[in-house]
């Protein structure tokens, strides 16, 4: 059936017309295999120094030899205290501008600076949280001033997500609800949240992905080149895995020898992500298919 | 009790709304604010006339970054060329020819592309492209602003790809219908009704994906070499504006002139990805809406 | 028995209802429990319905009939304000449930929506349990007694027509059941909240014939006990159903009486044609 199917796809485009056909499906080829190759060269050069001692150990010898292990650390705790700022605040904006706001002017302008924020290059948002958050509120270099700054970043991420999720929230169970004299709130809280939470899940997920591979913003705000010891508090520096990377490739005093360590990082890194991203992906996909039977 | 609770809620969904309008406006005021004393200090001719960044000379410091604008539209144009033209063929392809379960696939394929961190490509861009750019044109080091192009271009792709594919996908099927009813091939309907029909959409998707690319800072540091001489060709070593600020940010000195000639370099990048993006918006939500 | 926890219930929890009650004196015996005066409502610039004037007796089944889009639907959503939900809307005349201005500003929506419920065209249980569908009423209004939240689901569910199908399976998903069933829980569900009026938006017309059999049994049952306030775009179901009847026709109220005088000897003739059948 498949097989007639693609024949009759290929039987419709005759002649010289097949070119045309090749170069989209070409395209769409050359995009799959520049990412394919990206994948490729990462893990096969980079699974030869994935080891127990290289996750779960610290640099050592001038950071030629050794693990990680306080860079996967720290991008978790600054992932954490992203997530922590911008889902409850993005979810929260959202249910504004989908349960509360009427809709008109002002919520055409949220929306608009939402958009905006997201085309906001990541290098500015770290000048902004130097500025704002290590100097006016005087965090310092600091995982909370990443956090926050990383946090700001992934807000639009969030809110969209959060949005998406709402919005597919048959509106009969909003009506259901008023009608047994429900005030808003406990419309939003009983029943348009908890069939929201796959979706605030996903775009938490996303941020979470995002925060975790963005180097710019934390350049100033709290990512530290190298640290001895772990971060104890949210006002410590920590090391971050995108940011280790950059050092192994470029800063380093010896980069063809750490060359090794900086593949091992990317591995690590694009395997966090890809796999965030991944399960984003498939919790959305799952949930989609489940509005559109109408569950 | 119930209304009090009720009360509360709206205040706070409401400040969470306003807040957005307030992080945006925030960032604005912040660059403006700290780019002031730079203005009043220097002026603000100097930062854009010919000359260089040399925040550091003794005697007598200038900031120009006429170069780095040079560099930042040399990268920027230079990845559009390529990933324009491949992004909309991908999405053509993938809306128009691929059957469900390709899309199905390739689509969350292309997402994961865009979430591909930007240290990670440039790490890429440094160990495997440089190389080879340099052993194709017979240079010293890849290091320049082909290689930034190349990358930035990568980067672009899946917001491109993406944002075509649903204005491609947008545009009503009697249109397609129309054209292959008048004998039209599958060839002439993509490439003479569906295509320009859905125009608007593909500018719009070129326009982010330039947004993203002037703004793209960790791929662009590592891979073209961050001269800050004017330079000449693609095959030159270049400093973009985002760049800059990446580089001078860590060790510079809180409240000097430097510091605050780095917000002025902030808020020319702000501006720019500013008006793009906002011309972008304009163009997808063109149409009135229908209903809501 | 139900009368019993009822009114236990109502003492329980809700004192307000109890003062509303104490202070209604309905003045003398031509009580209306729903009166619209000179009723005008605006869906921003645009008048959908124009001077409706109408008196509903306590108890019974009034049903309001019409082509669509005449009115009718708004005009029921007029009674609990769920209007307010749409926003530029706008509403003038004097609208009294109970003898209660229920446009007045010191009115409280959430109470007035307790006193009045509604079931809608489709059947749009909550994604919850058949038990958390019909507790979810009584739960947003403060009652957290387990055992009085079982009594109220069980006489809910015994007034809904559904016990005897459900009761084994009160904690299995609402959205399991049928569309006949799901709409029973529905009338459930706006039974647990005790309240005296029923609005019904065309509750059978996405159900099948059968199911509809049921409902309309269950309606006739239930206006022993309750006013109920419903819109069908079936005559036959007024007639079946209705003890009054109302004609709507592009935002008026043509006519309103008995329901065997409506249509039998119609006064208007738009009505009588509606009824024979000539438009709609």
């Amino acid at each position: 059936m498949k097989l007639n199917r693609r024949k009759n796809i290929i039987a419709e485009w005759r002649g010289s017309e097949l070119i045309g056909y090749w170069l989209l499906r070409l395209s769409l080829l050359l995009v799959l295999i520049i990412l394919g190759f990206i994948i490729f060269d990462i893990f096969s050069k980079g699974i030869g120094v994935i080891n127990w001692e290289f996750i779960t150990a610290a640099p050592r010898v001038g950071m030629t030899e050794g693990g990680i292990f306080p860079a996967i650390i720290g991008t978790f705790y600054v992932t954490i205290i992203t997530v922590a700022f911008a889902v409850p605040l993005g979810v929260a904006a959202a249910i504004y501008l989908n349960e509360y706001a009427i809709q008109g002017t002002f919520t055409r302008l949220v929306r608009m600076s939402l958009r905006n924020l997201a085309g906001v290059p990541s290098i500015v948002f770290g000048l902004f949280g130097m500025a704002v958050f290590v100097k006016l509120f005087g965090f310092g270099p600091s995982l909370i001033a990443a956090g926050f700054t990383l946090g700001l970043l992934t807000l639009p991420v969030t809110v969209t997500a959060a949005e998406e999720a709402l919005i597919t929230v048959p509106r009969a169970y909003r009506a259901g609800s008023f009608a047994l004299g429900a005030t808003r709130w406990q419309v939003v809280r009983t029943v348009v949240l908890p069939r929201a939470i796959p979706g605030i899940l996903t775009g938490t997920i996303l941020g979470l992905a995002r925060a975790a591979g963005e180097t710019a913003p934390i350049l100033a705000t709290g990512a530290a080149f190298f640290l001895p010891y772990l971060p104890d508090s949210i006002k410590s520096q920590f090391m971050a895995l995108p940011y280790h990377l950059f050092i192994m490739s470029t800063q380093h005093h010896a980069l063809a020898i750490v060359r090794p360590i900086a593949y091992g990082t990317a591995l690590v890194l694009v395997t966090l992500v890809c796999i965030l991203n991944l399960a984003a992906v498939l919790l959305r996909k799952r949930y989609r298919d489940r509005v559109a039977k109408g569950l | 009790m119930r209304s009090i609770t009720e009360k509360i809620m709206r205040v706070i969904f409401w400040l969470s709304g306003i807040a957005i309008i307030v992080f945006l406006t925030g960032i604005l005021f912040t660059l403006l604010s700290n780019s002031i004393p730079a203005f009043t200090e220097i002026g603000i001719k100097p930062f854009f006339i010919e000359g260089l960044w040399r925040p550091g000379a003794y005697g007598e410091p200038t900031y120009s970054i006429n170069n780095f604008i040079v560099g930042t539209f040399m990268v920027t144009l230079g990845a559009l060329a390529f990933a324009v033209p491949l992004g909309v063929a991908a999405a053509a392809y993938l809306s128009e020819i691929a059957s469900p379960w390709e899309r199905e696939l390739f689509k969350p394929i292309v997402e994961v592309l865009a979430g591909i961190p930007s240290v990670v490509l440039g790490f890429i861009g440094l160990v495997v492209l440089a190389p080879l750019i340099a052993k194709l044109f017979g240079i010293p080091s890849g290091i320049n602003a082909l290689n930034g192009a190349i990358l930035v271009g990568i980067m672009a792709l899946p917001t491109i790809i993406t944002l075509a594919e649903d204005a491609i996908t947008a545009v009503p099927s009697d249109y397609r219908h129309a054209s292959l009813a008048l004998g039209g091939t599958r060839w002439q309907t993509i490439w003479k009704v569906t295509i320009p029909a859905a125009f608007s959409g593909i500018t719009a998707a070129t326009m982010l994906g330039m947004g993203r690319a002037i703004g793209e800072t960790m791929t662009v540091l590592m891979v073209t070499g961050n001269m800050i001489a004017r330079p000449s060709s693609f095959l030159d070593s270049v400093r973009t504006l985002s760049a800059n600020i990446a580089i001078d940010i860590g060790d510079v000195v809180f409240g000097s002139i430097h510091f605050h000639a780095l917000f002025v370099v902030g808020l020319v990048l702000f501006l720019i990805t500013f008006i793009i993006n906002l011309l972008a918006d304009i163009l997808i939500h063109r149409k009135p809406e229908v209903n809501k | 028995m139900m009368m019993q926890i009822l009114n236990g219930f109502k003492n329980g929890i809700s004192d307000a209802r109890h003062n509303v009650e104490m202070t209604e004196q309905p003045n003398g015996n031509n009580y209306c429990e729903v009166k619209v005066e000179q009723l005008n409502f605006y869906y921003g610039s645009k008048q959908a319905l124009f001077n409706v004037d109408i008196e509903v007796k306590e108890k019974g089944v009034a049903a309001l009939i019409g082509p669509s889009g005449c009115g009718k639907s708004t005009f029921l959503r007029v009674l609990n304000r769920m209007n307010d939900l749409i926003p530029g809307t706008r509403l003038e005349g004097m609208v009294t449930v109970h003898g209660e201005d229920i446009y007045d500003s010191s009115m409280d929506v959430v109470e007035l929506r307790k006193k009045v419920g509604m079931v809608f065209q489709q059947p749009n249980p909550f994604p919850k349990s058949i038990y958390d569908n019909v507790a979810y009423g009584p739960r947003i209004h403060g009652l957290k007694n387990k055992i009085m939240l079982n009594q109220i689901v069980e006489e809910s569910l015994i007034g809904g027509a559904l016990w005897d199908e459900v009761k084994d399976r009160l904690h299995e998903p609402a959205l399991a059941l049928s569309g006949g069933q799901q709409q029973r829980l529905c009338i459930a569900r706006a039974l647990a909240v005790q309240p005296r009026i029923l609005l019904m938006d065309e509750p059978t017309s996405a159900i099948d014939p059968i199911a509809t059999q049921r409902i309309e049994d269950l309606i006739r049952d239930l206006c022993k006990e309750y006013t109920i306030i419903i819109v069908t775009h079936n005559m036959q179901q007024a007639a079946r159903i209705s003890d009054f009847t109302g004609f709507f026709f592009q935002g008026e109220m043509i006519e309103w009486g008995k329901t065997a005088q409506i249509f039998t000897k119609p006064e208007d003739q738009r009505t009588e044609d509606y009824i024979t059948g000539r438009f709609g």
